[in-house]
């Protein structure tokens, strides 16, 4: 089950990061799990003085647990191997480790500091990755993901998501914070405050640019922002409401919903707010718009049928086809990055759930077990699903494996989390 | 924006990209004016300030004094008066349903008039829903009622230029309650005049 992929080493500089500040984060609640999951054991590293907090084996752990394909193993309490020479593999084995992580830090003038770790199957006593990296404190979670992504994708095959970003909107009393956090929900930043309303953030397919609704006009407008300097442009703000704002893949163009010629009918508009084009006609409600990963299609919600459902428009325009066919609510589509699958909101029994249509078979299945979902998006890599539910009588976010069997909730007390976005 | 304010407003983007330096750009958005202020904060490394949208309007713009309304009006403002039905500025809208209810037509025949005797007065015309579904879905809806109140306005001879049909769908509730009185409140359309 454990597959080789060939000796790496090579340093590797961590993307750009913004510099740390101590916030409150979010809480991390981990609920069932695959059923086979691989057995590792993450030995703490060597540490060197002064390093940040919390260890890397910890954010590394935190992230394939969440997963649901790990069975973390103890390893506190024993002999901290460095190099592979060193590791008892009987012992390992003993403890049913299929695989284990080991590594050292190493302090670094200038208060950086050189982390290497290596990624060794237990069962045939081979190395599955080593890598060293040179980080500056501020790049210590940066780093972390990135070992978790490594591991997953040497163990699973499939690429991590663990270095991804979320964007999720934060409302305490009538303060409106936009922010952008690691996919584990932890460094979060705030990137927009507001008295009013804001909905939708959508990151750009190279993850530089959010777009956004806010109200702070007394309407809906939408926005585009650059992450890197906190400036904006209002791409669609017409008279009646914008909204919904959704990335083509190329980065350049946008679906928007607008109400400036008829009811809410989609449209397609340059990221600059320039060659305003109509795509959906005929007086119905149409939202929610989305494209397909070839660009070549746009799903949406329509009542155009008499209930809420999705429906598919090629982007040259023409007729829509329907896609959902059961139930009389089905919202908010999401479509997975290889294009195979849809996520989008069904109501059934009067809970509002997360449903994963496969779009091949149109098979569909609820992937959660809460009653007020929202707003349905794929990680980066498929794997999983991040929404909005509300527990408790709060606003919180949670994520759901494609086989519904592993559940995450990010929550932080006392606040209210809604409207998350998934994004590179 | 008019052509006249854009070098003041350069020349205080480019001081306040001075003030706030550092590696975090943080800018104010303060040309609403009376609208909710917002500020939005670089995430990434660091760069300048740069837009003109985010950019404070400080106490550069035109100073202007109150005018006593008894001087150009005999009485108070219509709109204000608590007999008046243009004191009514909520439509409400049963379950599932966008159609404007009869009981709203005395309202919405007084606020017609309103607006065909002042010209120069505009209406923003805010739908709203309960909170039970996507918010996006929601915002559509919401504005399947503002339009049509916008239609019985327009079928009460009020020109489309005086009139904005904008959704807020479920974020802006009257009563945050989850009871069917609570959705009911919530279900509704606002009149908004922009002058108020």
């Amino acid at each position: 089950m454990l597959r080789a992929v060939p000796l790496l080493s090579l340093f590797l500089f961590a993307a750009l990061l913004a510099p740390f500040s101590a916030r409150a984060a979010m809480e991390i609640q981990v609920v069932g799990g695959a059923a086979n999951k691989i057995a590792i054991a993450l030995v703490p590293f060597q540490t060197a003085p002064g390093q940040p907090a919390p260890a890397l084996t910890q954010i590394a752990g935190d992230d394939l647990s969440r997963s649901g394909q790990f069975r973390l193993l103890d390893a506190s309490g024993v002999q901290q191997p460095v190099e592979p020479a060193q590791v008892d593999y009987g012992m390992w084995r003993a403890r049913g480790a299929e695989a284990m992580v080991i590594g050292q830090v190493v302090a670094l003038p200038g208060g950086r500091f050189e982390v290497r770790f290596r990624l060794l199957d237990v069962v045939r006593q081979t190395q599955l990755a080593g890598y060293s990296y040179n980080v500056s404190a501020g790049q210590w979670r940066a780093t972390g993901h990135q070992i978790a992504d490594i591991v997953y994708e040497a163990l699973t095959g499939v690429k991590g998501a663990f270095s991804s970003r979320i964007a999720y909107v934060q409302k305490q009393g009538r303060r409106y914070e936009l922010k952008v956090a690691d996919a584990d929900g932890q460094n979060p930043r705030t990137v927009v405050r507001s008295s009013e309303s804001i909905i939708s953030p959508r990151f750009s397919p190279d993850g530089a640019r959010l777009a956004y609704v806010s109200f702070e006009d007394k309407k809906p407008v939408v926005y585009v922002q650059s992450l890197a300097d906190g400036t904006r442009r209002k791409v669609a703000a017409f008279k009646g409401s914008n909204s919904a704002p959704a990335w083509a893949p190329d980065g350049r163009r946008l679906a928007v919903v607008l109400t400036r010629d008829d009811a809410s009918q989609i449209y397609l508009i340059d990221a600059d707010g320039s060659g305003l084009t109509r795509l959906t006609h005929g007086g119905n409600l149409d939202t929610e718009p989305v494209f397909s990963p070839d660009g070549q299609s746009v799903y949406f919600a329509s009542d155009r049928g008499g209930s809420p459902q999705i429906y598919q428009v090629p982007v040259a325009g023409g007729e829509p086809r329907r896609v959902t066919f059961s139930g009389s609510y089905n919202v908010s589509p999401a479509v997975s990055p290889n294009g195979r699958q849809l996520a989008y909101i069904s109501r059934e029994g009067g809970r509002f759930q997360v449903r994963l249509h496969e779009l091949a078979s149109g098979q569909t299945r609820v992937l959660t077990d809460s009653a007020r979902d929202e707003s349905p998006s794929f990680a980066p890599n498929g794997q999983a699903v991040l929404y909005a539910t509300v527990l408790g009588g709060r606003g919180i976010l949670g994520t759901a494996s494609l086989d519904g069997r592993t559940h995450a909730r990010l929550s932080e007390p006392g606040v209210d989390a809604r409207e998350p976005a998934w994004g590179r | 924006m008019n052509r006249f304010v854009w070098p003041c407003l350069l020349a205080l983007a480019l001081s306040a990209c001075g003030s706030t330096g550092g590696t975090q750009a943080t800018v104010e958005d303060r040309t609403g004016g009376t609208t909710g202020a917002a500020t939005t904060t670089g995430a990434g490394t660091a760069a300048t300030a740069g837009g003109a949208e985010t950019t404070p309007l400080g106490g550069q713009g035109v100073a202007g004094s109150a005018l006593d309304s008894r001087q150009i009006d005999t009485g108070v403002d219509p709109r204000k008066s608590p007999a008046s039905p243009l004191s009514s500025r909520s439509i409400f809208f049963d379950f599932d349903s966008f159609v404007v209810k009869d009981e709203y037509r005395s309202v919405l025949e007084a606020h017609a008039g309103y607006l065909r005797a002042r010209r120069d007065a505009r209406v923003i015309l805010q739908g709203n829903t309960d909170e039970r579904g996507s918010r996006e879905y929601n915002l559509a809806l919401g504005q399947k009622r503002a339009e049509a109140v916008r239609r019985a306005l327009g079928v009460l001879g009020v020109p489309d230029a005086q009139m904005e049909a904008v959704s807020f769908g479920e974020e802006k509730l009257r009563n945050e309650g989850d009871t069917d009185a609570a959705h009911a409140e919530n279900r509704r359309t606002d009149i908004v005049y922009t002058d108020e």
